[in-house]
């Protein structure tokens, strides 16, 4: 029999980059196959070939050993393929059985739609799947892991038997990930096929059937999850041997640097994000604040470093009130901020290097005299910068938004941690970066903390709080549920709390 | 940690609004108790009455209708007290619904505002009503227009101008037909209605095309569209119309009341006996409202508006949608033209339209993108534009340019103090690009 999907030979380039170089892949029928790669390796540009949202330049797409071509979503569709995407395709106001019916509505008398009947068949595929779902709830409503399954249940309405799942644990909790993969495990148990793309190397040893590694567009190989360990993988995608755990001594905490009090912040819309938390950090310690995303994290960090107002309660630096002050009187305080979106709020990204190496102290000498820029000095600080910190620029008078991401990374981790700081303020420092570039960013950040700052670190990334932080803060709808030492905190454990469970 | 009673959990249980915007809606409804006593109460003499007339019409009226007959004063006096009540009220306790509370006393007050205007003499509120009614149809109509662009997520500034295209297109071709090739009456004006439906079509066609296709921006696209519709009708209503007056007199349609509905009393002649372009308006309401939330073709336009990504993963034609509904669009901004001509006073004028087209706008906001939210919203800018006709007429001590703003100025108030919290469509304007 032939794989339920075949692929040849598919070559893709975009202006200057060659997304996909032959990539060859297989799947069969009720299998779980895994793509594994490093943001940029090419994995969601071949899905999205596959699900005709970009065209090939070369190479020839088998649908159970049938050639096929496939122009837009249409095609794909109508050839049993569907796919989840990373940032989920759903309409926040209308509700499950509008979201999953849109396009294949079933009406009545030819021209009103049948709700009913969408509403029962969502039903049924609840059922056979074990995917519970409300049709009637508005999506907008509705927790992402449940916004999740609509979008699988999506798929299925469409009778759907290659499901392309991208990167869909990166909004789950563990508990919510584990949910997922015995959805999985039921779609192949009764014959669908899966893709499972990610750059988790644990997920892929727990879920897949079959792994396929890429880097730099093309296929570093094959293997299956009883061949090979996560080491190994990990080696396959970046290319050289990488550290996965981060070295770091025991901490040891100073005086309290950072005191938060009954904090309540309002979000955009004006409904409450943060909803009365209070910690403190203390120097030379790490305190992670685990959550998945959405749940206050943002605003939080906003408010701290006086980008957001805030509603009610106290925040101090180093004993000093600093309760909605400018974001500028707080960066004098010694804090530094890595903001969580680098191209939106950390870098002017048609700026050059070297100015956006100082774009929070060009004001103060020896950047300036007399209110005027002294580029001589601007210039070769960022030069030396620009070593100091390792940072791949053909020159610092690039504009930044040429850059990579790690290395625009870099020109904020430069700007920031060259200044004399008692307060690190990190959001995700890590987002969409290479293992490689992971690496050096835990360093840098492990390195400020021994130095006796005071580092508080956000991030969804659970494995990335438990392996950085000395103590686990989890926050879940705007709350602190718990404050864990990260030497006794569990995986499960911080789970629950990122579901708002909290055992008695 | 244990934050029971936090901020918020206090401030939800007002009605979700903040305590110092609630104690502000208290001060607003006392103000207008306040405001009526001193400035109508006062005024009002014992034992004057205001006559309201509840008749209009004379086809059909079997039993004429007893006129409503109030004593000014203390009609006054009361309405004030309702008002302060409802203030004091908001102030010790809190509405749950305070915007429905500030409908209600906006009411109260333009009901005071009339009983003073009319103490001492009558006054035709049903004939009011109707005129209301005739100045809320093109109103509505470019309301209309604008939620069935924008609900696809294009909006459409240019309505103003499709509908100055409709009218001096109605006319023209109305005209046309109507005194050079002799055709019967409803022929040339059928004549008239359907080429300002095309004239409509193809202006909304460009808007599409330059928002769709070419990603212009839709609010400089819809000013183009207006700047060229003022200036093309201009100067061929100087260098054609103003020449040939024959080319200028499409006549008008007559009402033609609907047997038993017209008969419903005080309601009746005012909805029911109007003309064709007015049940046009009624029918077009319905279907919108039907095609909108129960057809498939109505869940996709929501869907390319609020994500029009999501759509397309789905194998929706975006682009598709897009075109059709700004096309439709523009053929019922241009009926609304046509409605100024031929439902209403039978020639063209530059500039006709006066802003008509952007009040639809503000109807369509106000009425939160629902068809019939924004035909009653254009009820209530036909009201008050109606009531500035009337009170010229009852000689109301206030200078009529102040009269004349009274439109414009429930506009302003309606978008900033009740309109708050109006949602758009999540893509509202802006271009769809594949990846």
């Amino acid at each position: 029999m032939p794989p339920v999907l075949e692929l040849r030979g598919i070559t893709k380039s975009f202006p200057g980059v060659l997304a996909n170089d032959h990539i060859d892949l297989t799947l069969e029928e009720g299998e779980v196959h895994a793509l594994l790669g490093e943001n940029g390796a090419g994995k969601t540009t071949l899905m999205n070939i596959l699900y005709g949202l970009y065209s090939p330049d070369e190479g020839e797409i088998f649908v159970r050993g049938r050639r096929v071509e496939i122009r837009e979503p249409r095609d794909a569709i109508a050839l049993g393929i569907g796919m989840v995407h990373q940032h989920f395709m759903l309409v926040p106001v209308l509700t499950v059985a509008e979201n999953v019916m849109l396009g294949v509505e079933p009406v009545r008398n030819g021209i009103f739609l049948d709700r009913a009947a969408a509403a029962r068949r969502i039903r049924e595929l609840s059922q056979q799947y074990g995917l519970q779902v409300d049709p009637d709830a508005l999506v907008k409503t509705l927790p992402v892991g449940v916004q999740q399954r609509v979008e699988i249940l999506k798929l299925l309405y469409r009778q759907a038997d290659i499901l392309i799942l991208d990167e869909p644990t990166a909004v789950l909790t563990p508990q919510e990930v584990e949910e997922l993969f015995k959805v999985i495990r039921s779609l192949t148990a009764q014959g669908k096929s899966v893709i499972f793309i990610t750059h988790k190397l644990k997920e892929v040893m727990a879920i897949a059937d079959r792994i396929t590694v890429l880097r730099n567009g093309r296929v570093v190989g094959t293997t299956t999850p009883s061949q090979t360990t996560e080491e190994r993988l990990a080696a396959m995608m970046v290319g050289r041997e990488v550290l996965l755990r981060v070295n770091k001594k025991p901490a040891n905490p100073g005086e309290v640097v950072l005191e938060v009090e009954n904090l309540e912040v309002l979000d955009d819309r004006g409904n409450p994000a943060v909803r009365g938390v209070s910690f403190e950090v203390r120097a030379g310690e790490i305190l992670g604040i685990a959550g998945v995303q959405g749940n206050g994290q943002t605003e939080l960090v906003q408010a701290l470093t006086g980008l957001r107002p805030i509603l009610s309660g106290r925040v101090r630096i180093m004993g000093k009130d600093v309760t909605g002050t400018s974001p500028r009187r707080v960066l004098e305080q010694g804090v530094a901020h890595v903001p969580e979106d680098r191209q939106k709020d950390g870098l002017v990204l048609s700026f050059p290097v070297a100015e956006n190496l100082v774009i929070n102290t060009y004001y103060i000498p020896p950047f300036a005299r007399a209110g005027l820029l002294n580029h001589e000095v601007i210039f070769t600080t960022a030069e030396q910068r620009a070593r100091e910190f390792d940072i791949r620029t053909p020159s610092v008078l690039t504009p930044v938004a040429n850059l990579s991401g790690g290395n625009q990374q870099k020109v904020i981790v430069a700007r920031e941690f060259s200044r004399p700081i008692q307060l690190l303020i990190a959001s995700q420092p890590t987002r969409g970066l290479d293992v490689g570039s992971i690496e050096y960013i835990h360093q840098r950040i492990v390195a400020k903390r021994d130095e006796g700052c005071a580092v508080l670190l956000v991030s969804p990334e659970l494995d990335e709080v438990m392996s950085l932080s000395d103590r686990i803060a989890v926050m879940y709808e705007g709350r602190i549920m718990d404050i864990l030492p990260a030497d006794q905190a569990t995986r499960e454990e911080i789970g629950l709390l990122m579901a708002g469970v909290k055992r008695a | 940690m244990a934050i029971s009673t936090s901020t918020w959990e206090r401030l939800s249980a007002r009605g979700g609004i903040s305590p110092r915007r609630a104690r502000t809606y208290g001060f607003v409804f006392i103000g207008a108790g306040l405001l009526i006593y001193l400035l109508f109460a006062r005024a009002a003499v014992p034992g004057q009455t205001s006559t309201f007339v509840l008749n209009f019409g004379t086809a059909g009226q079997t039993a004429p209708i007893p006129d409503l007959v109030l004593p000014t004063g203390p009609t006054l006096y009361a309405l004030a007290l309702v008002c302060a009540f409802f203030g004091g009220w908001q102030l010790a306790r809190g509405f749950k619904r305070v915007n429905l509370v500030l409908g209600v006393i906006a009411g109260l007050f333009v009901l005071a505002f009339l009983a003073w205007a009319s103490r001492g003499q009558s006054f035709n509120l049903t004939g009011m009503l109707n005129s209301a009614l005739l100045r809320a149809v093109p109103i509505a109509l470019a309301g209309l227009s604008g939620v069935i662009c924008e609900r696809c997520a294009v909006i459409n500034i240019g309505i103003e101008g499709m509908m100055l295209t409709g009218a001096f297109t109605a006319t023209l071709m109305g005209s046309l037909a109507l005194n050079v090739w002799m055709w019967p009456s409803w022929a040339s004006m059928s004549f008239g209605l359907i080429c300002a439906l095309i004239s409509g079509a193809l202006l909304g066609l460009l808007l599409a095309v330059l928002a769709v296709r070419f990603k212009v921006n839709q609010i400089i696209a819809g000013t183009a569209i207006n700047i060229l519709s003022v200036g093309v009708t201009s100067f061929l209503s100087s260098r054609i119309l103003s020449h040939f007056q024959q080319l200028n007199n499409t006549g008008t349609m007559q009402p033609v009341p609907i047997p038993l509905l017209s008969q419903i009393p005080v309601i009746g002649p005012v909805v029911f006996e109007q003309n064709l372009l007015v049940y046009l308006l009624y029918v077009l309401l319905i279907v919108t409202h039907v095609v909108l939330f129960y057809t498939r073709w109505g869940l996709r336009t929501r869907a390319v508006g609020e994500h029009p990504r999501a759509a397309d993963t789905l194998g929706i034609n975006v682009f598709k949608i897009r075109y059709v509904n700004v096309t439709i669009g523009g053929m019922v901004a241009a009926l609304g033209g046509a409605f100024l001509i031929l439902g209403s006073v039978g020639r063209f004028d530059e500039l006709m339209t006066a802003g008509k087209g952007f009040i639809g706008l503000a109807a369509m906001i106000f009425g939160k993108w629902m068809p019939f939210g924004a035909f009653g919203a254009a009820l209530i800018f036909g009201f008050a534009d109606a009531l500035q006709t009337k009170l010229a007429i009852l000689r109301v001590p206030i200078p009529s340019q102040f009269l004349l703003m009274a439109p414009y100025l429930a506009t302003i108030v309606v978008l900033a103090g009740v309109v708050g919290e109006a949602v758009p469509p999540a893509a509202d304007g802006q271009p769809y690009e594949k990846e």
